[in-house]
């Protein structure tokens, strides 16, 4: 998928996932697709319910066996 | 649609109960919630320049995970406390969780604001040049303010 951005937040914990993914997305513009790789077992649902609730689509996701990987569109 | 509005009481000045309020504070304005934490009593020494005063008793948290069963009498000993909180800070840093003041760092990047008790700083005779800068200092009057027109308010 194409992406504008991508954000490595590997290794990290909740919410610290989530809070990137927020920071990431203030500097892009609407439309734009930001690529987010994370270890965070939690952040499957997290980044769905974050998609929800900030209206930032979540346009694509995957798990390649301990690894995360989410394609979000910012509004 | 109209934003979504959380009210926290940060009331403990412990490093275990430190983490929900920044947490909760931190995600909630990424998910674009106006948000301010009403800092009292020892609630009010999270919000000190230093932080290195914040730490974990094993004696208070009988639930605390511990390596080896800990009598109550030996996490009563000297120097025990500061062991259990070099401890969980290691094992924070190990698992990617963040820290105190990375939390806080994010609330405030995100416009998270801070109420310090004024009584508080009255009643255990703080030092405001001790305390970050930006915060706003008052009363209950002041956390009701916000607060009663939320759609998320606790107490911890």
């Amino acid at each position: 998928m194409d992406f504008s951005k991508e954000l490595d937040a590997r290794g990290l914990n909740c919410p610290l996932p989530i809070i990137k993914t927020k920071k990431a997305l203030n500097d892009m513009t609407s439309g734009q697709v930001l690529k987010v790789l994370s270890t965070d077992a939690g952040s499957v649902k997290d980044m769905q319910a974050f998609a929800t609730q900030t209206g930032n689509e979540l346009v694509g996701s995957e798990a390649q066996g301990k690894e995360y990987v989410f394609f979000l569109k910012k509004k | 649609m109209t934003q979504k509005r959380m009210a926290i009481i940060a009331t403990k000045g412990t490093l275990d109960m430190a983490y929900p309020p920044f947490i909760l504070s931190s995600t909630a304005a990424a998910l674009d919630y106006e948000v301010q934490i009403f800092f009292t009593f020892y609630g009010l020494t999270l919000l000190r320049k230093d932080l290195s005063g914040v730490k974990i008793s094993p004696l208070a948290n009988p639930a605390m995970p511990m390596p080896v069963p800990m009598p109550v009498l030996v996490s009563a000993l000297p120097g025990m406390e500061s062991m259990a909180t070099m401890m969980m800070k290691q094992k924070i840093k190990a698992k990617g969780v963040a820290s105190i003041e990375e939390l806080r760092s994010a609330c405030i990047e995100s416009g998270v604001k801070f109420i310090g008790c004024e009584m508080t700083v009255d009643l255990f005779d703080f030092k405001r040049e001790d305390f970050i800068d930006g915060i706003e200092y008052g009363g209950a009057s002041t956390f009701f303010g916000f607060a009663g027109n939320t759609d998320i308010c606790l107490f911890i």
